[in-house]
């Protein structure tokens, strides 16, 4: 079981994770963005992850390029399957992107760049969720190359999924804005997580339900005996993870409301995975099937093992140096 | 329909998005080390110019930083998108250079600029400069993986072949220190700094002809002036080995370069012509007798391959090969006139008073941009009709994927890299033409930049106004 395909496998799951824990909130900053008028707000809003973004999206570099260079052929198959949204994640990743420093370079044009970085923050939420769903939906392999059309990715599942994932980041958008802010800003995000909470656990509820009708191998890996033995504990888990998040956000607790919405993300993600293993590109390619030889993944384990560690405590450092609320006298 | 071949619009895509992204980076790079350079003086001198200058560039480094971050972002998804067969293939070799660029690089540069950003204020003088230094390295290390995997494009080593076609790693050593490495990234680091100088030179010669009294517009343009008359010399001899070492390892790119079709003893240095794909020759070329032979063997009458010697299927484009290395070359030989006419001045001691000098500076401005997407197009262009040079062609490298979405995404990154990058070069010109002064906002104060999360409220509502000249925002 430990052998270099299967560790390189949890490792990328881990900055996928990392990306979807990390830059989930602050997409989700960008989908709430509409929503608050105020340029104050706005300015503070932005000023919560302006630090962090830059870092946040660098696991998703590292999600593409280690997956490039640990398990090239599943990156060669997904990559043209997901062709469009891809390029459109991009694309949004880019608007929302600059808007960070080109918002502050302009008056006349800064509603621009709210536009950009609320629009584009839409755009690739919306396309991660599609190309989770189209990757759940399963991916047609022949001869080691994609084998379907440039429209697969568009099913009622995968829209579906991108929606769910539109209104969980904004979930976690909100619960992170609970955290570093107060006053108005604070009770509007209260009020908003209010809503976006149930209608989270609501769309997680209903994929879930119809992820093991997608795919037979997803029903056997969740519904048979002795399996359900380490399933069911996810949906309880979710279920707790629900309670402390409404009961926080009823009770005006800061921080509990953002770590439950995580702990959503991360079950749901932990969901994924018990469907998925071993597959990398369910229903075709195992991780074995797509690892690269050895010498490229022990080759590459080396630097992952020291430095990932190590790029950990920086960010923890960096996020350190920016606790506390947005533009407050404390921080001085 | 040759308009509609979904490789060649792939190409166009890959030319286009790395085109656009690379004017970042190159900046970036030079920018980097100039920043930790400005600061070390800083810290050793106390002169508060020093202070200034490293605020002013600082502003203008994080914008350009964000574009590259984003465009780069593009880059990485691109081999999978377009090139899935040639990520299948390269990528047990390549990609874990790639993943190394990353780990090493890419996480550095993101955690430590916050903090070089963010100010002195904070975490105090000596942080701040290993802050500093870390966004330099950082984009050093970036440098050195990229170009190590291209260059392992360029000229493969050190790997095997495995049953599915998969090129695999034999000898890592021998992959990442592959032949034309060392030469590239000498060329290319150096561009970079030169690409800076003569941007940091531009700026400091705009605010001359406007004020030749002011002192940070003085340090700036002498501080770039400096690197040019040292470093571009440099540049020239480290490209005559690089083109070596092509001459040695890629001989049909550089048969393309020099226009030649065919191979003789004795050959001209060819100094303008129309290389003619079809006709297998060199329209209307000046030439002179010879030297072709002496500059590329050290021989008079040494034998000099042209493209003859290969199939027609198997040559660069030698039209496309032959402009964008005089372009490079000849903006390389301006760029060492202005450094000799620079130390001239500054012999006579009249480096502030010089209009025209200051003017040609200007005008040289962007041209490190043009020579360095000049040289890159020599190089890429170059490696034609291969992805891995001589191992796995380009038209075999493709995704799976029909012309039309190639062509639809082509046009969406064209419509929004004009829009976006546009308005990026817009604000980073006007950030370049408001002089540096003294007491230019460090981030506790300029809450514009990322730093702004530890203003205080009130500073927070008034963020637009913080900037020194309010009258001149538009």
């Amino acid at each position: 079981m430990f052998d270099l395909p299967f560790i390189w496998a949890a490792i990328i799951a881990f900055a996928v994770l990392a990306y979807v824990v990390m830059d989930g909130f602050d997409l989700g900053i960008g989908i709430l963005f509409p929503f608050y008028k105020s340029e104050a707000d706005r300015d503070r809003m932005m000023n919560s992850v302006a630090p962090v973004w830059d870092g946040n999206e660098t696991w998703l570099v590292l999600g593409g390029g280690g997956m490039f260079a640990v398990f090239p052929l599943a990156y060669a198959v997904i990559m043209p399957a997901l062709y469009a949204p891809i390029i459109i994640m991009l694309l949004g990743l880019v608007f929302r992107g600059v808007a960070f420093e080109f918002r502050w370079r302009t008056r006349r044009g800064k509603f621009l760049w709210d536009w950009s970085f609320a629009v584009g923050s839409i755009a690739a939420t919306f396309a991660q969720g599609i190309a989770l769903g189209t990757i759940v939906q399963g991916i047609p392999v022949a001869d080691r190359a994609y084998a379907g059309g440039w429209w697969n990715w568009l099913t009622l599942f995968s829209l579906f999924t991108g929606l769910a994932l539109v209104v969980g980041y904004a979930l976690l958008g909100a619960t992170w804005l609970i955290l570093k802010t107060e006053h108005e800003l604070q009770a509007k995000s209260y009020r908003f997580a209010l809503v976006l909470g149930p209608a989270t656990l609501i769309l997680i509820g209903l994929v879930s339900l119809w992820t093991p009708f997608l795919e037979p191998l997803y029903m056997e890996r969740w519904f048979t005996w002795p399996r359900m033995l380490y399933t069911v504990p996810v949906p309880l888990l979710v279920a707790g993870a629900a309670y402390l998040l409404i009961r926080g956000l009823l009770r005006r607790e800061e921080l509990t409301p953002f770590l439950s919405a995580l702990a959503l993300f991360v079950l749901s993600y932990i969901g994924i995975g018990i469907s998925f293993y071993p597959y990398i590109v369910p229903p075709t390619l195992t991780i074995s099937d797509a690892a690269a030889p050895d010498e490229s993944l022990a080759f590459l384990l080396i630097g992952a093992v020291v430095l990932v560690p190590i790029i950990l405590a920086y960010t923890g450092y960096a996020y350190w140096v920016f606790r506390g609320k947005v533009g407050t006298e404390g921080y001085h | 329909m040759d308009g509609f071949d979904p490789v060649l619009l792939a190409r166009w895509q890959f030319a286009f998005t790395v085109s656009f992204h690379i004017i970042f980076p190159a900046f970036t790079i030079g920018l980097a080390s100039y920043l930790a350079v400005l600061e070390a003086l800083w810290l050793a001198t106390g002169r508060s110019t020093f202070l200034t200058l490293f605020n002013y560039w600082k502003k203008i480094f994080a914008v350009t930083f964000a574009m590259g971050v984003v465009s780069g972002l593009v880059m990485s998804y691109q081999f999978g998108t377009n090139w899935s067969v040639f990520a299948d293939k390269a990528g047990p070799v390549i990609g874990p250079l790639m993943g190394y660029e990353v780990l090493t690089a890419f996480f550095l540069e993101a955690g430590f600029l916050g903090v070089m950003l963010f100010g002195l204020n904070k975490v105090g003088r000596g942080l701040h400069f290993v802050a500093t230094l870390m966004v330099a390295i950082g984009t050093f290390i970036s440098a050195f993986w990229i170009l190590s995997a291209n260059s392992w494009m360029q000229t493969p080593a050190g790997y095997a072949v495995n049953a599915a076609g998969q090129f695999t790693p034999a000898d890592w050593w021998a992959i990442i220190f592959n032949p034309s490495f060392p030469y590239r990234l000498v060329h290319m680091v150096i561009a970079a700094y030169l690409t800076t100088a003569l941007v940091v030179g531009a700026v400091g010669a705009w605010h001359l002809l406007r004020d030749r009294l002011n002192e940070h517009s003085r340090v700036m343009f002498s501080m770039a002036m400096w690197m040019l008359t040292l470093v571009a010399p440099v540049q020239i001899l480290a490209g005559d080995q690089h083109g070596l070492n092509t001459l040695e390892h890629q001989p049909a790119k550089i048969a393309a370069m020099e226009g030649h079709f065919e191979t003789r003893a004795g050959a001209p240095l060819i100094l303008f012509g129309w290389p003619d794909m079809a006709a297998e020759q060199t329209l209307y070329e000046i030439a002179i007798p010879q030297l072709g032979s002496l500059i590329l063997t050290h021989d008079w009458n040494g034998v000099v391959r042209g493209l003859k010697d290969w199939p027609k299927e198997d040559r660069p484009n030698a039209l496309i090969l032959f402009w964008s290395f005089r372009i490079m070359v000849g903006l390389g030989v301006l760029m060492l006139g202005l450094g000799l006419w620079s130390l001239w001045g500054r012999l006579r001691g009249t480096l502030y008073d010089m209009k025209l000098l200051h003017v040609a500076a200007l005008l040289m401005g962007p041209m490190g941009f043009v020579a360095v997407l000049a040289g890159w197009v020599t190089t890429e262009a170059g490696r034609q009709p291969y992805t891995v040079y001589g191992l796995l062609r380009t038209a075999q490298s493709a995704a799976p994927v029909d012309a039309e979405a190639v062509g639809a995404s082509l046009i969406a990154f064209i419509l929004v890299y004009f829009a976006v990058f546009g308005a990026g070069v817009f604000y980073l010109l006007r950030l370049m033409s408001k002089p540096p002064h003294e007491g230019e906002p460090d981030s506790p104060s300029d809450a514009h930049l990322r730093s702004a999360g530890i203003v205080p409220a009130p500073a927070l509502e008034s963020v637009g106004e913080l900037q020194p000249h309010p009258e001149e925002r538009r």
